[in-house]
């Protein structure tokens, strides 16, 4: 729980010192950086569940049907409290912090869930993080509760978003006008978080009710998880906030808070990913030997799994950081968000390559990992954005970002 | 997750600072702690042994090792917190990290009482350093496959052959060095471990000179080295298993002891200085995307370092997880210089002192070798970590006298 973690107080500074909490000058300290136990309980609990309830065969039966999700599973989560885990029990949600939100969303992303946890929730923690009461209100009980799914509704065409491309209207005062596409899991979504300009041509975050909205179904990548697009024409939508906030700098935040729970998400699709590969490389025999003896394929597990560990340790200092609020959440988001992107397109790569000719079959589970990796690295916004705006990070403050000294001597 | 001393930690750590407070100089800002050795600087082996036996003398050198031999039996934990601190103060170069990290364990394993006693307090007290002699020419991450010999004569050894890579030969009192003593076996059977005196007739030591102009090792020469019985380590033809612990101790190295270095700091400083092709090199999205991949990994390594700690400080034993840190962080290291010398476009040409890419670039490859290949490390991992089989060795059951060989 975010109670339970002991936040350091963070001071700018270079970072052993900032991360040692009261000790300002002892360099990097030996710590605790691990889960509790009770955060661990809860994500054994959580991995069992899912074992139980979403093999990977769910996310296959929504992958060849026209469902757009599992709204068993969807309802079954909503019951495990885990959809309203960092929602205030004053809006019927209560008792966990984000740590434990980012372990839930690691094993969904195991088993490939249909549903769209960590999407909706990104559109939760922007209420959570700049809604008027009144929107808190009118919208978190929904969210908690699983009847609201969230979107978030960006882009109007080919590229990177930026607030200069966009030309959704959102007037003071006045109603939504403007086409969106690839929103993630806007399929299923009756809530879109959309970036619009008013009419003084500011960048604005509104909240939308997608109910007689003109929906277009998309032909997704990965129907487990189809996007969609909308037309908005005078539709209803109020900014998010009220009408002072910059919409901009404001997506940047929720985005940032997403992309730490995204990435335990890819983190989970990688390790899976990752799993069945060795496992087959253990089983699959060729000139007479198991595959996974030859170096050539070795070697290349090994680089994925040192993948897989940095993307770990960034991911938990991320949700560290989440938890904790602390000041370097937007360069350990970034950093986190990054590495988890490789690992998991990588671990999905490899997958279908070293399962061969069986592992490019409809019938094998590869190519619900292939789609589904590069499903989740587009959602909140390509690496190629993340690694851009993880230079401005660094390059804002160089003194901020640890370097390669904190690599362990090599003895010899 | 928090970032903070259990209060045991936390008091061992003020005992360390009100030590190293009384003793050292704080470390000026932005300053590197002291290096690894290179060279032939004997006023810097002169301090460093000094303040060797000033810490065994106050009880803080060797901290992990046994009481009887002059340590203080404490965890590997406090040795980290000691290792953090120390490097927070300008302290000398460390010429006894292959002594006291590698060898001094193997000897507490395998040696007799008689070496034990003889050696072990002057070792921890750095007035003898020693040197590790695996390494030839013809036998590097297969070191099992090394040639040097060994016969017998009397109730002495006489040692023939070439050693390479040596750290520290030049001036240390001894050495521990593996050779073979029947060729008859195949390579791992055939293998003796002895303590070797450095200053015995017979010994000839060249430094190797490196790539990037540097000397930090030797090549070690024997011929005809009169070594007596009394300074065999474990039984004869067992040398392999004595290795394996030196070997071990070698990749169980940890601590959080920084290698200074060019790092992403750097490269961002650099890139906003340097002219790319359209404005600022900081502005070329090449550029940014190399950057904050090395950002990625060198933070992921940092915060893996955590995780080590922590599962130090709840006294469980890192494993061969760690060699990610090596896998990981030597090519990035010579990523990273590379782009700092392609970044000063043809200025790169030129060794620069401001932000030394030219020099790091150089001793890169280096540390990909060193220690463990690269190659060796993702093998470590992939049979150690990840349970995959080994390859077949075609040379399991041959006698060593069979082997084809390189050239010595």
């Amino acid at each position: 729980m975010d109670r339970g973690i002991r936040g350091a107080s963070l001071d700018a500074g270079d970072p052993p010192e900032r991360l040692n909490g009261g000790n300002r000058h002892a360099g990097p300290a030996p710590m605790n950086f691990d889960f509790s136990e009770e955060q661990k309980l809860l994500r054994t609990t959580a991995h069992d569940y899912l074992e139980d309830r979403a093999p990977l065969g769910l996310a296959r039966s929504i992958l060849e049907s026209d469902a757009t999700m599992s709204r068993e599973l969807w309802a079954g989560v909503a019951e495990m409290g885990w959809l309203g885990a960092v929602i205030p029990e004053s809006w019927g949600g209560g008792g966990f912090g984000h740590a434990e939100l980012a372990l839930i969303a690691e094993e969904l992303g195991r088993t490939l869930a249909p549903i769209p946890f960590v999407t909706s929730a990104a559109v939760a923690e922007a209420i959570l993080l700049a809604g008027t009461g009144d929107q808190k209100d009118r919208y978190l009980p929904g969210f908690a509760s699983g009847d609201r799914i969230g979107t978030l509704a960006l882009a109007e065409g080919r590229g990177v978003v930026r607030p200069e491309n966009v030309r959704a209207q959102l007037p003071a005062g006045g109603a939504l006008t403007g086409t969106k596409i690839g929103a993630p899991d806007g399929a299923s979504a009756n809530l879109a978080l959309v970036l619009a300009r008013d009419d003084a041509d500011r960048p604005v975050l509104a909240l939308a009710e997608l109910e007689g909205v003109a929906r277009t179904a998309e032909a997704s990548i990965d129907p487990s998880r189809p996007s969609a697009g909308f037309a908005f024409d005078n539709s209803p939508a109020e900014p998010l906030g009220g009408e002072d906030e910059d919409g901009w700098s404001l997506l940047r935040r929720v985005l940032d808070r997403a992309a730490v729970l995204a990435s335990f998400e890819q983190l989970g699709t990688a390790q899976r990913a990752f799993d069945l590969t060795r496992e087959q490389i253990l089983d699959r025999h060729a000139f007479g030997r198991p595959i996974g003896s030859f170096q050539a394929i070795k070697h290349r597990m090994a680089d994925l799994y040192a993948t897989l560990e940095i993307a770990r340790s960034n991911c938990w200092f991320a949700a560290w950081a989440l938890a904790n609020d602390d000041p370097g959440l937007a360069l350990a988001a970034c950093t986190a968000r990054v590495a988890a992107t490789e690992a998991c397109i990588e671990a999905s790569v490899e997958m279908v390559q070293l399962f061969g000719g069986a592992g490019f079959t409809w019938e094998l589970d590869c190519h619900l990992f292939y789609r589904r990796a590069r499903n989740l690295a587009l959602a909140l916004g390509p690496a190629a954005e993340w690694r851009d705006r993880l230079v401005d990070c660094l390059s804002a403050d160089p003194g901020i970002g640890p370097s390669a000294a904190a690599e362990p001597a090599a003895v010899g | 997750m928090d970032f903070n001393d259990t209060p045991a930690e936390a008091r061992f750590r003020a005992e360390t600072r009100a030590f190293l407070e009384r003793h050292t100089e704080p470390l000026a800002p932005g300053a590197s702690p002291a290096g690894p050795f290179i060279g032939d600087d004997r006023e810097a082996v002169r301090r460093s042994r000094d303040w060797q036996a000033l810490k065994f003398d106050h009880g803080w050198a060797c901290l992990t090792w046994p009481t009887e031999y002059g340590g203080r039996g404490l965890g590997p934990m406090e040795q980290v917190i000691w290792t953090q601190e120390e490097l927070r103060r300008r302290t000398p170069i460390n010429i006894f990290t292959i002594g006291i990290g590698m060898l001094g364990p193997t000897l507490m394993k395998h040696g007799t009482e008689a070496q034990k006693t003889r050696h072990l307090r002057k070792m921890a007290r750095g007035d003898e350093v020693w040197c590790q002699l695996f390494s030839e020419p013809g036998a590097g991450s297969d070191v099992a496959g090394l040639a040097t010999r060994a016969r017998r004569d009397g109730r002495d050894w006489i040692l023939d052959g070439q050693k390479a890579w040596n750290t520290g030969a030049h001036f240390c009192k001894w050495g521990i060095i593996i050779v073979r003593t029947d060729p008859s076996v195949p390579k791992h059977r055939g293998l003796t471990c002895f303590i070797v005196d450095m200053e015995s007739d017979g010994i000839d030591i060249r430094p190797i000179r490196q790539m990037d102009g540097g000397s930090g090792f030797n090549d070690v020469f024997f011929s005809g080295v009169r070594v007596p019985d009394a300074n065999r380590v474990g039984a004869v033809d067992d040398g392999w298993r004595v290795a394996i612990t030196t070997l071990m101790n070698e990749r169980a190295a940890i601590g959080a002891r920084g290698m200074a270095g060019f790092g992403p700091a750097d490269l961002v400083r650099l890139a906003r200085e340097a002219e790319g092709p359209r404005g600022k090199a900081i502005e070329d999205s090449t550029v940014r995307e190399r950057i904050a991949d090395f950002h990625v990994r060198a933070a992921g390594l940092r915060y893996t370092t955590y995780r080590t700690l922590t599962a130090l400080s709840r006294g469980e034993t890192p494993g061969p997880e760690n060699s990610i840190h090596k896998l990981v962080g030597s090519p990035l290291r010579q990523q990273m210089a590379t782009l700092g010398v392609e970044l000063q476009g043809l200025a790169g040409a030129v060794m620069d002192p401001d932000y030394g890419a030219q020099a790091a670039w150089l001793a890169a490859p280096g540390m990909r070798l060193a220690g463990g290949t690269d190659e060796i490390m993702r093998n470590i991992i992939a049979e150690r970590v990840l349970g995959l089989p080994a390859e077949p060795r075609v040379d399991k059951d041959l006698p060593f006298a069979a082997m084809r060989r390189n050239r010595a």
